[in-house]
């Protein structure tokens, strides 16, 4: 399969009134009680593990499941645990309308895909997009489709580094195979 | 020419045409990892280039801040895993007992203006009170940063945040930087390089300095500056993103609400909430500036009878100017518990948390649940958590 192609069920981030979750910190992500851990197959069942109503979401989650969350996903602190702990799950890609700048980075740098979707809020609102729903993107054209409800939305592509170190696997694997430039 | 702060930092680092909204590769002058997230740049690290010799070992440090000494075992493991591995390369050390990295880091002359300064501690952006690009990252960016000297980064558009008139003199700088917090939320300087600039930015001490740009991070911004003579300097006709206008006139002390340091209130509206616990310092107040203002309003008077208050110096430098000038004696005999350097309040330190049902007041930086353990925490100046101690209420010194 096109490694540029993600394909999977959703789960949309929302609260107890049904509003789409904003600002989910790394605390809520992956609970700085188990910073230690550095093993990352022990960090998955950790993940959302301290955010209210998803903290049995690692159970319920499957392999290639995609998660849609509010603007500024990822903000507080550097920990690489918190992206971590969705690749050990097999997360597919996280959506949400912005990241926070870390976060991002981490995410990008470990060749997992964040990719903003800019019209998440109109989209929510018109129940396009559902827990459950089975959803395809495609990271380097930026192009998400609804297969259950069959239709097509926009996402941001992703930027050069960030397309050529997903290609890679990793910045490790980008590093040693593009040569930097020496400044 | 028309460039901002951030703008010409970044282009004295890069070969790339530096301009928003461009990704470029950028040299690094420092960097460093500490006791969570190094541990994992040492694994990062040997797994994929096994021996091999860093880019310059010079540049390169770890400082161990969070919980020093060590009170799990996991962090005594973690920190011994950096030890080990700077010793093999030769790596300096700022170990258990020099205190909060990125302070330290200041006060060795590594983060200078103009520096480019990266790290684990999602607060290092805090250098640029010291007109220094700081910035955190995760372990596998550090990792990257030791082996090649470099890191990737989008530089990032430029905000000015001018503030118009003077907060009353019963605020401080941290009042300041929550009513910011407030003003500005996570949205209006997000993924931005901010600029302070009006006289309440540019009369701030260092210690004050340090405090505003310390909850950059809060705001959700790349970094923030603040321009003064002298120093780093955008070009008359920088291009700017957005300008962001704030009466901070007559601004009275400010206390940020659980459960976010975004939900700032005046210190009038939150008076008399009972607290069980204060805590005085992390990389937000943890100067002598800080702790002497906290001081002065404890001197002569006894924390509250059940309650606990925590004094947690930045730094090994700041301990000892505390000590001579007699101050730790004073808040030893106000009752307070004075704890050895470091970061202490969070990430679970050496100063403790919060149990389920107690409610602290603390002049730390993030009050996120489960932050410091169970409880609640407010965030306040130590003027206003200094008095709150005594009174075992939310107060400000004028209540006492």
């Amino acid at each position: 399969m096109d490694t540029d192609i993600r394909q999977g069920r959703i789960w949309v981030l929302l609260d107890k009134a049904g509003r789409l979750i904003e600002d989910i910190d790394t605390d809520q992500i992956f609970h700085n009680a188990h910073l230690p851990i550095t093993d990352i197959a022990q960090m998955g069942p950790l993940a959302f593990g301290n955010l209210e109503g998803w903290k049995d979401f690692s159970s319920q989650c499957g392999s290639g499941d995609m998660v849609v969350a509010g603007r500024n996903f990822g903000a507080g602190s550097s920990r690489q645990q918190a992206v971590d702990c969705f690749l050990a799950l097999k997360v597919g890609a996280i959506l949400a309308p912005s990241f926070s700048a870390i976060y991002f980075r981490n995410a990008v740098n470990s060749g997992f895909p964040v990719l903003k979707i800019p019209g998440l809020d109109r989209l929510l609102e018109e129940k396009k997009l559902v827990t459950g729903d089975i959803v395809r993107v495609d990271v380097k054209l930026g192009r998400g489709e609804n297969l259950t409800r069959r239709f097509e939305f926009p996402l941001d592509p992703m930027s050069g580094v960030q397309y050529d170190v997903y290609r890679a696997g990793d910045l490790f694997k980008y590093g040693k195979t593009a040569g930097l430039k020496k400044n | 020419m028309d460039k901002t702060i951030i703008e010409k930092i970044i282009r004295s680092h890069s070969y790339d045409e530096t301009a928003a909204g461009r990704i470029v590769w950028m040299d690094l002058d420092v960097r460093s990892a500490r006791d969570f997230g190094g541990p994992n740049v040492v694994k990062n690290y040997e797994r994929e280039y096994g021996a091999a010799p860093l880019a310059d070992v010079g540049k390169t440090f770890f400082t161990f801040d969070l919980c020093a000494p060590a009170c799990s075992l996991k962090y005594a493991d973690n920190q011994q895993i950096c030890r080990d591995f700077a010793r093999k390369h030769g790596i300096h050390v700022y170990d258990v007992d020099a205190g909060i990295g990125s302070h330290v880091l200041i006060e060795e002359g590594l983060a200078r203006p103009g520096t480019t300064v990266v790290g684990t501690d999602s607060h290092l952006n805090i250098l640029g009170a010291v007109d220094s690009f700081g910035q955190g990252m995760g372990d596998v960016d550090i990792a990257f940063a030791f082996k090649t000297g470099k890191t990737w980064f989008e530089v990032p558009e430029s905000v000015k945040v001018v503030l118009h008139g003077m907060p009353l003199p019963t605020a401080g700088a941290k009042d300041l930087t929550l009513f910011l917090c407030r003003v500005l939320g996570t949205k209006k300087i997000a993924l931005r390089s901010a600029e302070f600039t009006g006289p309440a930015a540019a009369t701030l001490s260092a210690a004050g300095r340090i405090t505003l740009c310390s909850m950059i991070t809060e705001m959700a911004g790349i970094i923030g500056f603040i321009p003064k003579e002298g120093g780093l300097a955008a070009d008359s006709d920088a291009r700017y993103a957005d300008v962001v206008e704030v009466d901070v006139s007559g601004l009275p002390p400010q206390v940020a609400v659980p459960p976010s340091p975004n939900n700032v209130h005046s210190l009038a509206e939150v008076r008399g909430t009972k607290i069980d616990s204060g805590f005085i310092g992390s990389c937000t107040n943890g100067r002598t500036e800080d702790i002497s203002r906290a001081a002065e309003v404890l001197r002569g008077r006894k924390v509250k009878p059940g309650v606990m208050l925590k004094v947690v110096p930045a730094t090994r430098t700041v301990y000892r100017e505390l000590l001579e000038r007699g101050i730790l004696a004073s808040l030893f005999e106000s009752g307070a518990i004075v704890i050895n350097p470091g970061c202490g309040g969070c990430a679970e330190g050496h100063a403790g948390l919060t149990g389920k049902g107690e409610t602290q007041i603390s002049t730390g930086n993030r009050n996120f649940p489960g932050k410091q353990g169970k409880g609640r925490t407010y965030l306040a100046g130590p003027a206003v958590v200094a008095a709150s101690s005594v009174a075992g209420e939310i107060a400000g010194p004028e209540d006492l």
